[in-house]
Protein backbone atom coordinates (compact mmCIF):
# COMPACT_ATOMS: atom_id res chain seq x y z
CA UNK A 1 0.00 0.00 0.00
CA UNK A 2 2.86 2.37 0.85
CA UNK A 3 4.49 1.46 -2.42
CA UNK A 4 1.22 2.03 -4.26
CA UNK A 5 1.11 5.51 -2.83
CA UNK A 6 4.76 6.10 -3.74
CA UNK A 7 4.07 5.51 -7.41
CA UNK A 8 0.41 4.99 -8.10
CA UNK A 9 0.81 5.82 -11.78
CA UNK A 10 3.26 3.01 -12.52
CA UNK A 11 1.09 0.54 -10.63
CA UNK A 12 -2.09 1.43 -12.48
CA UNK A 13 -0.13 1.51 -15.76
CA UNK A 14 1.01 -2.08 -15.23
CA UNK A 15 -2.45 -3.08 -14.10
CA UNK A 16 -3.99 -1.60 -17.24
CA UNK A 17 -1.52 -3.45 -19.49
CA UNK A 18 -2.24 -6.69 -17.64
CA UNK A 19 -5.99 -6.14 -18.00
CA UNK A 20 -5.56 -5.49 -21.72
CA UNK A 21 -3.50 -8.63 -22.24
CA UNK A 22 -5.93 -10.71 -20.20
CA UNK A 23 -8.95 -9.45 -22.16
CA UNK A 24 -7.38 -9.86 -25.59
CA UNK A 25 -5.84 -13.31 -24.92
CA UNK A 26 -8.82 -15.40 -26.09
CA UNK A 27 -9.15 -13.20 -29.18
CA UNK A 28 -5.46 -13.69 -29.97
CA UNK A 29 -5.80 -17.48 -29.72
CA UNK A 30 -8.93 -17.49 -31.89
CA UNK A 31 -7.24 -15.20 -34.42
CA UNK A 32 -4.29 -17.55 -35.03
CA UNK A 33 -6.14 -20.02 -37.32
CA UNK A 34 -7.85 -17.08 -39.06
CA UNK A 35 -4.47 -15.38 -39.66
CA UNK A 36 -2.92 -18.59 -40.98
CA UNK A 37 -5.96 -19.05 -43.22
CA UNK A 38 -5.64 -15.52 -44.58
CA UNK A 39 -1.95 -15.97 -45.39
CA UNK A 40 -2.58 -19.30 -47.08
CA UNK A 41 -5.47 -17.97 -49.19
CA UNK A 42 -3.50 -14.87 -50.18
CA UNK A 43 -0.52 -16.98 -51.21
CA UNK A 44 -2.84 -19.17 -53.27
CA UNK A 45 -3.98 -15.99 -55.08
CA UNK A 46 -0.37 -15.27 -56.05
CA UNK A 47 0.77 -12.84 -53.38
CA UNK A 48 4.30 -13.36 -52.11
CA UNK A 49 4.89 -13.88 -48.38
CA UNK A 50 6.46 -10.40 -48.27
CA UNK A 51 3.37 -8.83 -49.86
CA UNK A 52 1.10 -10.67 -47.42
CA UNK A 53 3.22 -9.47 -44.49
CA UNK A 54 3.20 -5.85 -45.69
CA UNK A 55 -0.57 -5.95 -46.21
CA UNK A 56 -1.32 -7.39 -42.78
CA UNK A 57 1.09 -4.99 -41.06
CA UNK A 58 -0.22 -1.85 -42.78
CA UNK A 59 -3.92 -2.58 -43.34
CA UNK A 60 -4.53 -4.71 -40.21
CA UNK A 61 -8.20 -5.28 -41.01
CA UNK A 62 -9.23 -8.92 -41.44
CA UNK A 63 -12.63 -8.43 -43.06
CA UNK A 64 -11.33 -6.00 -45.68
CA UNK A 65 -8.26 -8.12 -46.37
CA UNK A 66 -10.27 -11.31 -46.85
CA UNK A 67 -12.65 -9.46 -49.19
CA UNK A 68 -9.72 -8.01 -51.15
CA UNK A 69 -8.02 -11.38 -51.51
CA UNK A 70 -11.26 -13.04 -52.55
CA UNK A 71 -11.49 -10.72 -55.56
CA UNK A 72 -7.73 -10.32 -56.16
CA UNK A 73 -6.50 -10.22 -59.78
CA UNK A 74 -3.16 -9.28 -61.37
CA UNK A 75 -2.39 -6.46 -61.82
CA UNK A 76 -4.22 -5.31 -58.69
CA UNK A 77 -7.21 -2.99 -59.39
CA UNK A 78 -6.15 -0.23 -56.99
CA UNK A 79 -9.32 1.90 -57.04
CA UNK A 80 -11.69 -1.07 -56.82
CA UNK A 81 -9.78 -2.48 -53.85
CA UNK A 82 -9.67 0.91 -52.14
CA UNK A 83 -13.42 1.35 -52.58
CA UNK A 84 -14.29 -2.12 -51.29
CA UNK A 85 -12.01 -1.45 -48.32
CA UNK A 86 -13.82 1.81 -47.65
CA UNK A 87 -17.23 0.08 -47.73
CA UNK A 88 -16.19 -2.69 -45.39
CA UNK A 89 -14.32 -0.44 -42.99
CA UNK A 90 -16.82 2.42 -42.94
CA UNK A 91 -18.06 0.87 -39.71
CA UNK A 92 -14.82 2.09 -38.09
CA UNK A 93 -16.17 5.65 -38.27
CA UNK A 94 -19.13 4.75 -36.04
CA UNK A 95 -16.97 2.60 -33.80
CA UNK A 96 -14.34 5.32 -33.36
CA UNK A 97 -16.98 7.96 -32.67
CA UNK A 98 -18.58 5.71 -30.08
CA UNK A 99 -15.33 4.80 -28.32
CA UNK A 100 -13.55 8.16 -28.50
CA UNK A 101 -15.34 9.82 -25.52
CA UNK A 102 -14.64 6.74 -23.40
CA UNK A 103 -10.85 6.69 -23.77
CA UNK A 104 -8.46 8.56 -21.48
CA UNK A 105 -5.96 9.81 -24.05
CA UNK A 106 -4.38 12.98 -25.38
CA UNK A 107 -5.43 13.96 -28.89
CA UNK A 108 -2.07 12.84 -30.33
CA UNK A 109 -2.30 9.48 -28.56
CA UNK A 110 -5.80 9.09 -29.92
CA UNK A 111 -4.75 9.69 -33.54
CA UNK A 112 -1.77 7.35 -33.31
CA UNK A 113 -3.32 4.57 -31.26
CA UNK A 114 -6.58 4.41 -33.21
CA UNK A 115 -4.53 2.66 -35.88
CA UNK A 116 -5.18 -0.32 -33.59
CA UNK A 117 -8.98 -0.02 -33.95
CA UNK A 118 -10.36 -3.48 -34.72
CA UNK A 119 -13.75 -5.08 -34.12
CA UNK A 120 -12.37 -7.21 -31.32
CA UNK A 121 -10.31 -4.63 -29.39
CA UNK A 122 -13.11 -2.14 -29.81
CA UNK A 123 -15.83 -4.53 -28.59
CA UNK A 124 -13.75 -5.41 -25.52
CA UNK A 125 -13.07 -1.73 -24.84
CA UNK A 126 -16.74 -0.82 -25.16
CA UNK A 127 -17.51 -3.51 -22.61
CA UNK A 128 -14.77 -2.25 -20.27
CA UNK A 129 -16.02 1.32 -20.75
CA UNK A 130 -19.31 0.32 -19.12
CA UNK A 131 -17.35 0.19 -15.85
CA UNK A 132 -14.30 2.44 -16.27
CA UNK A 133 -12.55 4.64 -18.82
CA UNK A 134 -10.28 2.96 -21.37
CA UNK A 135 -6.63 3.96 -20.89
CA UNK A 136 -3.88 4.22 -23.49
CA UNK A 137 -1.98 1.39 -21.76
CA UNK A 138 -5.00 -0.92 -21.94
CA UNK A 139 -5.79 -0.05 -25.56
CA UNK A 140 -2.23 -0.22 -26.91
CA UNK A 141 -1.47 -3.47 -25.06
CA UNK A 142 -4.49 -5.08 -26.72
CA UNK A 143 -3.92 -3.50 -30.13
CA UNK A 144 -0.17 -4.14 -30.22
CA UNK A 145 -0.48 -7.82 -29.37
CA UNK A 146 -3.33 -8.32 -31.81
CA UNK A 147 -1.36 -6.53 -34.55
CA UNK A 148 1.81 -8.56 -34.01
CA UNK A 149 -0.23 -11.76 -33.88
CA UNK A 150 -2.11 -10.99 -37.11
CA UNK A 151 1.02 -9.92 -38.99
CA UNK A 152 3.14 -12.85 -37.83
CA UNK A 153 0.62 -15.61 -38.39
CA UNK A 154 -0.64 -14.35 -41.75
CA UNK A 155 3.02 -14.26 -42.89
CA UNK A 156 3.48 -17.78 -41.56
CA UNK A 157 0.28 -18.85 -43.33
CA UNK A 158 1.62 -17.46 -46.61
CA UNK A 159 4.90 -19.35 -46.17
CA UNK A 160 3.24 -22.63 -45.16
CA UNK A 161 0.52 -22.18 -47.79
CA UNK A 162 -0.78 -25.46 -49.02
CA UNK A 163 0.82 -27.45 -46.18
CA UNK A 164 -2.06 -26.38 -43.94
CA UNK A 165 -4.62 -28.44 -45.84
CA UNK A 166 -8.28 -27.60 -46.20
CA UNK A 167 -9.23 -25.05 -43.52
CA UNK A 168 -12.89 -26.12 -43.67
CA UNK A 169 -12.00 -29.64 -42.60
CA UNK A 170 -10.72 -28.39 -39.23
CA UNK A 171 -13.45 -25.75 -38.87
CA UNK A 172 -10.90 -22.92 -38.83
CA UNK A 173 -13.04 -20.86 -41.20
CA UNK A 174 -15.79 -20.77 -38.56
CA UNK A 175 -13.54 -19.45 -35.75
CA UNK A 176 -14.10 -15.87 -36.92
CA UNK A 177 -17.91 -16.29 -36.85
CA UNK A 178 -17.84 -17.95 -33.42
CA UNK A 179 -15.56 -15.21 -32.09
CA UNK A 180 -17.99 -12.51 -33.22
CA UNK A 181 -20.97 -14.34 -31.70
CA UNK A 182 -19.09 -14.42 -28.41
CA UNK A 183 -18.35 -10.70 -28.63
CA UNK A 184 -21.99 -9.86 -29.42
CA UNK A 185 -23.16 -11.88 -26.40
CA UNK A 186 -21.03 -9.54 -24.28
CA UNK A 187 -23.52 -6.77 -24.97
CA UNK A 188 -26.28 -8.57 -23.08
CA UNK A 189 -29.78 -9.59 -24.08
CA UNK A 190 -31.99 -6.62 -23.38
CA UNK A 191 -35.05 -6.26 -25.60
CA UNK A 192 -33.45 -3.51 -27.69
CA UNK A 193 -30.23 -5.52 -28.15
CA UNK A 194 -32.14 -8.62 -29.27
CA UNK A 195 -34.15 -6.57 -31.78
CA UNK A 196 -30.94 -4.96 -33.03
CA UNK A 197 -29.26 -8.33 -33.53
CA UNK A 198 -32.28 -9.90 -35.27
CA UNK A 199 -32.80 -7.01 -37.72
CA UNK A 200 -29.10 -6.57 -38.45
CA UNK A 201 -28.65 -10.30 -39.08
CA UNK A 202 -31.73 -10.56 -41.28
CA UNK A 203 -30.98 -7.55 -43.44
CA UNK A 204 -27.28 -8.40 -43.78
CA UNK A 205 -28.08 -11.98 -44.82
CA UNK A 206 -30.68 -10.84 -47.37
CA UNK A 207 -28.48 -8.11 -48.84
CA UNK A 208 -25.54 -10.51 -49.05
CA UNK A 209 -27.73 -13.07 -50.83
CA UNK A 210 -29.45 -10.74 -53.30
CA UNK A 211 -26.87 -7.96 -53.81
CA UNK A 212 -23.59 -9.37 -52.52
CA UNK A 213 -20.53 -8.43 -50.49
CA UNK A 214 -19.48 -5.99 -49.18
CA UNK A 215 -22.84 -4.16 -49.12
CA UNK A 216 -24.28 -6.42 -46.42
CA UNK A 217 -22.07 -4.91 -43.69
CA UNK A 218 -23.18 -1.30 -43.98
CA UNK A 219 -26.84 -2.08 -44.77
CA UNK A 220 -27.22 -4.68 -42.02
CA UNK A 221 -25.55 -2.44 -39.43
CA UNK A 222 -27.65 0.59 -40.39
CA UNK A 223 -30.88 -1.44 -40.31
CA UNK A 224 -30.01 -2.78 -36.85
CA UNK A 225 -29.19 0.70 -35.59
CA UNK A 226 -32.45 2.09 -36.98
CA UNK A 227 -34.40 -0.76 -35.37
CA UNK A 228 -32.79 -0.03 -32.00
CA UNK A 229 -33.75 3.61 -32.31
CA UNK A 230 -37.37 2.70 -33.11
CA UNK A 231 -37.55 0.05 -30.37
CA UNK A 232 -36.22 2.34 -27.66
CA UNK A 233 -38.61 4.32 -25.46
CA UNK A 234 -38.85 7.86 -26.81
CA UNK A 235 -37.32 9.53 -23.78
CA UNK A 236 -35.18 6.80 -22.34
CA UNK A 237 -33.64 7.67 -18.99
CA UNK A 238 -30.04 8.77 -19.11
CA UNK A 239 -27.37 6.16 -18.69
CA UNK A 240 -26.40 7.19 -15.19
CA UNK A 241 -22.85 5.79 -14.81
CA UNK A 242 -21.74 7.01 -18.19
CA UNK A 243 -23.17 10.47 -17.59
CA UNK A 244 -21.45 10.72 -14.23
CA UNK A 245 -18.09 10.11 -15.81
CA UNK A 246 -18.21 12.64 -18.60
CA UNK B 1 10.51 -12.60 -51.89
CA UNK B 2 8.95 -10.27 -54.41
CA UNK B 3 7.11 -7.02 -54.01
CA UNK B 4 5.14 -6.03 -57.10
CA UNK B 5 4.75 -2.25 -57.55
CA UNK B 6 1.04 -2.33 -58.39
CA UNK B 7 0.37 -4.74 -55.55
CA UNK B 8 2.27 -2.47 -53.16
CA UNK B 9 0.28 0.56 -54.34
CA UNK B 10 -2.98 -1.34 -53.84
CA UNK B 11 -1.90 -2.34 -50.35
CA UNK B 12 -0.94 1.25 -49.53
CA UNK B 13 -4.30 2.51 -50.82
CA UNK B 14 -6.11 -0.04 -48.65
CA UNK B 15 -3.95 0.95 -45.66
CA UNK B 16 -4.60 4.69 -46.08
CA UNK B 17 -8.36 4.21 -46.55
CA UNK B 18 -8.52 1.95 -43.50
CA UNK B 19 -6.55 4.36 -41.30
CA UNK B 20 -8.79 7.25 -42.37
CA UNK B 21 -11.90 5.26 -41.36
CA UNK B 22 -10.24 4.52 -38.01
CA UNK B 23 -9.59 8.17 -37.12
CA UNK B 24 -12.62 9.75 -38.84
CA UNK B 25 -14.81 8.96 -35.84
CA UNK B 26 -12.56 11.13 -33.66
CA UNK B 27 -13.70 14.23 -35.52
CA UNK B 28 -17.40 13.77 -34.78
CA UNK B 29 -17.34 12.14 -31.35
CA UNK B 30 -16.82 15.19 -29.15
CA UNK B 31 -19.80 16.99 -30.66
CA UNK B 32 -22.22 14.20 -29.88
CA UNK B 33 -24.47 14.61 -26.86
CA UNK B 34 -27.04 11.87 -27.08
CA UNK B 35 -30.29 11.12 -25.32
CA UNK B 36 -33.33 8.92 -25.92
CA UNK B 37 -33.63 7.32 -29.32
CA UNK B 38 -30.38 8.76 -30.64
CA UNK B 39 -28.54 7.24 -27.69
CA UNK B 40 -30.25 3.89 -28.22
CA UNK B 41 -29.15 4.00 -31.85
CA UNK B 42 -25.58 4.82 -30.89
CA UNK B 43 -25.46 2.10 -28.24
CA UNK B 44 -26.71 -0.39 -30.84
CA UNK B 45 -23.71 0.21 -33.12
CA UNK B 46 -21.47 -2.50 -31.59
CA UNK B 47 -23.82 -5.50 -31.84
CA UNK B 48 -25.34 -4.29 -35.13
CA UNK B 49 -21.95 -4.05 -36.85
CA UNK B 50 -20.58 -7.31 -35.49
CA UNK B 51 -23.72 -9.24 -36.46
CA UNK B 52 -23.85 -7.74 -39.97
CA UNK B 53 -20.29 -8.90 -40.66
CA UNK B 54 -20.96 -12.57 -39.83
CA UNK B 55 -24.64 -12.92 -40.82
CA UNK B 56 -23.99 -14.36 -44.31
CA UNK B 57 -21.65 -17.07 -42.96
CA UNK B 58 -23.90 -17.85 -40.01
CA UNK B 59 -27.28 -17.83 -41.73
CA UNK B 60 -27.06 -18.50 -45.47
CA UNK B 61 -24.07 -20.80 -45.97
CA UNK B 62 -25.84 -24.00 -44.99
CA UNK B 63 -27.56 -25.92 -42.20
CA UNK B 64 -24.30 -26.94 -40.54
CA UNK B 65 -23.19 -23.33 -40.17
CA UNK B 66 -26.65 -22.07 -39.11
CA UNK B 67 -27.06 -24.72 -36.41
CA UNK B 68 -23.46 -24.26 -35.26
CA UNK B 69 -24.11 -20.51 -34.99
CA UNK B 70 -27.17 -21.16 -32.81
CA UNK B 71 -25.20 -23.58 -30.61
CA UNK B 72 -22.39 -21.02 -30.36
CA UNK B 73 -24.86 -18.29 -29.36
CA UNK B 74 -26.22 -20.49 -26.55
CA UNK B 75 -22.67 -21.22 -25.38
CA UNK B 76 -21.76 -17.53 -25.56
CA UNK B 77 -23.99 -16.66 -22.59
CA UNK B 78 -22.43 -19.36 -20.41
CA UNK B 79 -18.77 -19.64 -21.42
CA UNK B 80 -15.77 -17.31 -21.66
CA UNK B 81 -14.80 -16.11 -25.14
CA UNK B 82 -12.29 -18.85 -25.90
CA UNK B 83 -14.71 -21.57 -24.81
CA UNK B 84 -17.34 -20.05 -27.10
CA UNK B 85 -14.96 -20.18 -30.06
CA UNK B 86 -14.06 -23.79 -29.25
CA UNK B 87 -17.73 -24.79 -29.09
CA UNK B 88 -18.35 -23.06 -32.42
CA UNK B 89 -15.45 -24.70 -34.24
CA UNK B 90 -16.12 -28.18 -32.84
CA UNK B 91 -19.85 -28.01 -33.54
CA UNK B 92 -19.36 -26.86 -37.14
CA UNK B 93 -16.91 -29.70 -37.79
CA UNK B 94 -19.29 -32.28 -36.26
CA UNK B 95 -22.34 -30.88 -38.08
CA UNK B 96 -20.53 -30.74 -41.42
CA UNK B 97 -19.63 -34.41 -41.11
CA UNK B 98 -23.20 -35.36 -40.14
CA UNK B 99 -25.26 -33.24 -42.53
Amino acid sequence: MVMDQANPFAVSYRREIRAGLRDIAPVVVAAIPISLLFGAVAAAKGLSPLEVTVMSALVFAGGAQFAAIETWIHPAPILTLAFATLLINARHVLMGASLSPKVQMSQVQRFLSFFFLTDEAWALSERRALERPVTTAYWVAMGGVLWANWTFFSALGAVLGSFLGDPERIGADFAFTALFIGLVAGFGRSRVTLITVAVSAGVAALVHHFIGAPWHVASGALAGIAAASLAAPQDAPQDAPREARS
Amino acid sequence: MSLDTTTLLAILAMAVVTYVTRIAGLFVADRLVLTGRAKAAFDAIPPAVLVAVIAPTALTTGWAEAIAAAVTALAAFRLPLLGTVAVGVVSVVVLRSLL
